[in-house]
C-alpha cells in the first residue's frame, strides 16, 4: 500500500511537472478557483493530498471534472507550484486507467443543441477522454 | 504582408463569421491570411501533462507548416491560439518532449522557431494600431465595449506573453483605434465555465451571469470576444447584452462587413 501510494505520488509528479511541496498553503489557488462551489476537493487540497498520499480519494472524486482549466491558479499561486496541473495529473491517472473514461462518443447526442461549438466537443472529449 | 492562417475547427462552422470577418479585415489592411494545407483541430485544449504527445502534434505540424514557409502563424479562435502557444513554449523549453515529438516529425526536425500571433497581436505588433486607426472609415463612436478576455488569451502568462495577464489593454487600445469607448471591469479575465457545459449547463450559466452583470454595472453597451466557447456560453444565458467577435467590430469600422459572405 505504501509503495502503491509512493508510485502514484511519483507517476502524477513525473506527468505534471509539479512540486507540491513547493506550497506554503495560502489557499489562493482555491480562493481564485471559478469552480470552488462545484468541487468536493479543492484546488489547494489536491495539492495537500498528493503531497500526503492521500490520493485515491482524489482518483475517485467528481472534483476532477470540475476543474475548468483556466489557469487562474497557475497564475496567481505565489510559489509557482501550478495546481491545475497537479489535477489534470490526476485526472490522467483516472481516465487512463482502462474503462475509466468519463465520457463517451454516446453520451454526446443528448448533450448537442444547434448553437453547441465544435470546440466544446473537442475539449471536453480531451480533458474527460483518452 | 502573407501570414500563414490556421482557422480551427469551430472557424469552419459554428463560428464562420468569425473567420469571414477576420479574412476582410485583415485584407483592408493589407494582409493577407493563408491557410496552412492539412491543418487537423487543435482540440480545443491543452493537456499540460509532460507525458502526452499525441494530442500535440497537430499543433506542431501547424508551426512546422509554417515555418516551412517562414512566415509567422496567426491564429484567431482563443482556443486554438493557447493551445498552439502552449505548445510551441514546451517546443522550445522542455527538450525531451521536443525530443519525443520530432519522432514523429521526418527527417527535418522542429524546434519552436515560429512566431505565433493572435490576431490582436497581428493588429497590435505587425500592422500596428495606428495603421489601424488610419483604415477606420465607420468610427464606432459613442459604443461603450467591454472586451471579455476569458482565460484562454492570457494564461498561462509564461507560454502566452500577449499582455499584462491581470491588467490586459490589447483589446481596450483596439476598442479606442476603432473609435470606441472600453469598458473596463473587473470579471473580464474570469473564466465564463468553457466546456463545463456539456455537462453541466447550469455551472457554466452562473459563471456567464456573474460576468455579463459586472459588464453591465460598468456601463457596457456590448462585449466584445474572439472565442466562440465564450460568446456560446454568455449568449446561452439568454442575457440582451449583444456579445460580439473582436472580428465583426473591425469588420464594421473597417466599412468591409456588408461583404463578408462574398
Amino acid at each position: 500500500m505504501i509503495n502503491k501510494t509512493k508510485n502514484l505520488q511519483q507517476e502524477m509528479t513525473r506527468i505534471s511537472g509539479v512540486n507540491p511541496r513547493k506550497c506554503m498553503k495560502c489557499g489562493k489557488c482555491s480562493a481564485t478557483c471559478p469552480a470552488y462551489d462545484e468541487m468536493e476537493y479543492h484546488p489547494h487540497q489536491f495539492v495537500s493530498m498528493v503531497e500526503n498520499g492521500d490520493i485515491e480519494p482524489l482518483l475517485d472524486s467528481q472534483s476532477l471534472y470540475r476543474c475548468l482549466t483556466c489557469f487562474a491558479c497557475v497564475d496567481r499561486c505565489p510559489r509557482g507550484v501550478e495546481p491545475a496541473k497537479l489535477i489534470e495529473a490526476v485526472r490522467l491517472v483516472a481516465i487512463r486507467r482502462q474503462g475509466a473514461n468519463h465520457m463517451t462518443a454516446n453520451d454526446v447526442p443528448d448533450m448537442l443543441n444547434e448553437d453547441l461549438p465544435q470546440q466544446a466537443i473537442v475539449s471536453a472529449f480531451r480533458k474527460y477522454t483518452k | 504582408m502573407k501570414v500563414s492562417y490556421f482557422p480551427g475547427c469551430t472557424l469552419k462552422n459554428k463560428a464562420r463569421d468569425l473567420d469571414e470577418y477576420a479574412r476582410k479585415a485583415a485584407e483592408a489592411l493589407g494582409v493577407t491570411l493563408e491557410e496552412i494545407d492539412n491543418w487537423q483541430c487543435c482540440g480545443g485544449v491543452f493537456t499540460t501533462a509532460n507525458d502526452e504527445i499525441a494530442t500535440k502534434l497537430s499543433s506542431v505540424r501547424a508551426l512546422k507548416a509554417a515555418a516551412d514557409k517562414e512566415q509567422p502563424l496567426v491564429t484567431v479562435c482563443s482556443a486554438c491560439h493557447n493551445v498552439i502557444k502552449q505548445t510551441n513554449h514546451a517546443m522550445q523549453q522542455n527538450s525531451s518532449f521536443s525530443t519525443a515529438v520530432n519522432n514523429y516529425m521526418g527527417e527535418e526536425p522542429y524546434k519552436g522557431e515560429t512566431e505565433v500571433y493572435h490576431y490582436l497581436e497581428l493588429l497590435r505588433d505587425l500592422v500596428g494600431y495606428d495603421a489601424v486607426k488610419a483604415k477606420v472609415v465607420k468610427p464606432l463612436k459613442g459604443l461603450k465595449v467591454a472586451a471579455y478576455y476569458g482565460c484562454l488569451l492570457l494564461r498561462p502568462h509564461a507560454a502566452m506573453q500577449m499582455d499584462d495577464p491581470e491588467n490586459p489593454q490589447i483589446m481596450e487600445d483596439l476598442f479606442r483605434a476603432l473609435g470606441a469607448e472600453p469598458v473596463v471591469y473587473a470579471r473580464r479575465n474570469e473564466c465564463c465555465g468553457g466546456y463545463i457545459t456539456m455537462e453541466s449547463p447550469e455551472f457554466a450559466k452562473a459563471k456567464s451571469m456573474d460576468i455579463i452583470a459586472n459588464a453591465k454595472a460598468a456601463g457596457a453597451d456590448m462585449l466584445v470576444t474572439a472565442c466562440p466557447l465564450c460568446r456560446y456560453n454568455l449568449l446561452k444565458t439568454g442575457t440582451d447584452m449583444p456579445v460580439v467577435y473582436i472580428t465583426e467590430l473591425l469588420a464594421e469600422a473597417l466599412g468591409v462587413k456588408e461583404n463578408a459572405d462574398d
